[in-house]
């Protein structure tokens, strides 16, 4: 499904929104180009699931680790990692299992977890501001939530 | 014995042990204060001594490079594994397989010399550093750590006895250096790139906004990050070295103000530069000359001490074990453990 968004707070909104959806044991990758909103995403998502301290960028850390609400809040970052050892190192399977796992860059990690939730940012070029926001859910973890999902984006949009 | 009971003073050799990201590194430490030895995995041939795996993030690599990093350490220093007083090791935060490496090769020497462990904050090393190379600091002192991972302002008013006076609300400086370097294709490393690209270009040539330059002590880079992408796709023929040097400049700008706004809020008596991005050219002598001119004493540790090292974990080790005393071996490794004073560890 897709959702334009206009501004950085309609990206947090979203995020917001789907953060409503969460169980223990999700996770979403995120992917998209530098600054088209992947931290604001995750920022805003971590901080709806109860993490009350700043949510800074894993780029050089690779995985933060948050306390949120109810369960453990993982945010991790791919871009540094060009080698599929090195994902697997990280046992990003085991983290989600423990709570609830965001991961920037996340198409590397397409293969070291089960079913997750995919958001897709993609710049308009011609508007500094807007993104086309594309949000696919990936197996029955996820497929079971699609309709409450659309109904969501729908009423946001 | 009790762990508090060590007889811990300038002969004390301690041996630390780094692993909590990139590198795998050890070093021999002599009294909290003299370096015999330090080894980084990234500064050796690691293809002579196990055929071609560079060590980078993955726990593995550490796995790989661990004794002959320790191997190394040792011999550079010329001492027997019996003259080791200690082992001290990062215990967080970091990544969790990478420090686990780390915390259990440190936790195997301590039990197969008989001597005790010592769990350190990676964090509280850094501070450390400076103290590695200029005897005459003296508390109070304001600590600037920038790096890919931080960005913080830390008062330290005695060993052990900290604050964190402001850190990064989203990128850390390093970071921002990092991918503005990728996205003006200036190459990798980023830190070193801009600062050789900025030494050709206008740093006034573009006015990139300086956030939160007057709003606490906080740091916030992920807007001027975009705004130098939106300026450079706004004007697609502006010269990428004037983008680096304005890029560095607001920066330097930021990092500068907040770090003597801070040592003049505390009173400290010097400033402490530590973290990769200490190694900048631009913010060393602005430093210098803002010290210069507040009667501050500034200073700035070589590149090697900057960056990630043991050296500095051995250091803070010592200082842990005179003042705290040794750790249980039970504790585990902690990926977010945050600078705290005195050095309680999350577990004790």
């Amino acid at each position: 499904m897709l959702y334009r968004s206009h501004h950085p707070q309609a990206t947090a909104d979203l995020a917001s929104a789907i953060a409503t959806l969460v169980r223990k044991g999700d996770v979403v990758l995120l992917m998209g180009d530098m600054g088209s909103g992947k931290t604001v995403f995750a920022q805003a998502f971590a901080r709806s699931l109860g993490v009350d301290e700043p949510v800074t960028s894993p780029t050089f850390t690779i995985v933060n680790t948050y306390s949120g609400s109810r369960w453990p809040v993982f945010h991790a970052d791919l871009y540094r990692l060009d080698r599929r050892v090195e994902v697997a190192d990280l046992a990003l399977a085991e983290l989600a299992e423990q709570g609830v796992l965001i991961v920037e860059w996340g198409e590397a990690a397409f293969d070291e977890v089960d079913g997750h939730l995919a958001v897709n940012f993609d710049s308009d070029p011609e508007a500094e501001t807007i993104r086309e926001i594309d949000i696919s859910a990936v197996g029955q973890h996820w497929l079971q939530r699609v309709d409450r999902l659309e109904a969501l984006v729908r009423e946001l949009s | 014995m009790s762990p508090t009971q060590h007889d811990v003073g300038p002969e004390t050799v301690v041996l630390g042990i780094e692993t909590s990201c990139d590198e795998t590194a050890a070093a021999v430490v002599l009294g909290g204060r003299d370096i015999i030895s330090s080894v980084v995995s990234s500064q050796i041939d690691m293809h002579a001594e196990f055929g071609g795996v560079v060590p980078e993030v993955a726990s593995r690599a550490h796995l790989e490079s661990m004794n002959p990093v320790v191997r190394k350490a040792l011999a550079d220093a010329a001492i027997e594994p019996t003259r080791v007083d200690a082992v001290a090791c990062t215990v967080g935060p970091g990544l969790i397989g990478a420090l686990l490496v780390g915390v259990s090769s440190a936790k195997a020497l301590s039990l197969a010399w008989n001597v005790p462990f010592v769990g350190v904050n990676h964090l509280e090393a850094h501070l450390y550093a400076g103290f590695l190379e200029d005897e005459l600091l003296e508390f109070p002192l304001v600590v600037l750590l920038v790096s890919g991972g931080h960005t913080m302002i830390v008062e330290m008013r005695d060993h052990g006895d900290y604050s964190l006076l402001g850190s990064t609300i989203d990128d850390a400086a390093g970071e921002a250096f990092d991918k503005v370097a990728r996205f003006l294709d200036l190459g990798y490393p980023g830190g070193p790139a801009i600062d050789r690209a900025a030494t050709q270009g206008d740093p006034d040539a573009i006015r990139f906004p300086r956030a939160m330059m007057d709003d606490g002590l906080n740091f916030s880079f992920s807007g001027l990050k975009t705004s130098v992408m939106n300026h450079v796709r706004r004007h697609p023929d502006v010269d990428s070295l004037d983008v680096a040097a304005s890029f560095q400049q607001a920066v330097v700008d930021v990092l500068v103000h907040k770090t003597f706004r801070a040592a003049r809020e505390v009173g400290a008596t010097g400033v402490v530069l530590g973290g990769g991005v200490a190694a900048n050219s631009l913010l060393r002598s602005e430093m210098t000359a803002a010290g210069r001119s507040a009667g501050i004493r500034v200073s700035l540790p070589g590149r090697e001490m900057c960056t990630d090292n043991a050296a500095m974990i051995g250091a803070a080790g010592w200082h842990r074990l005179r003042t705290v005393g040794a750790s249980p071996l039970d504790i585990g490794a902690f990926p977010s453990m945050p600078l705290v004073t005195s050095g309680g560890h999350p577990d004790e």
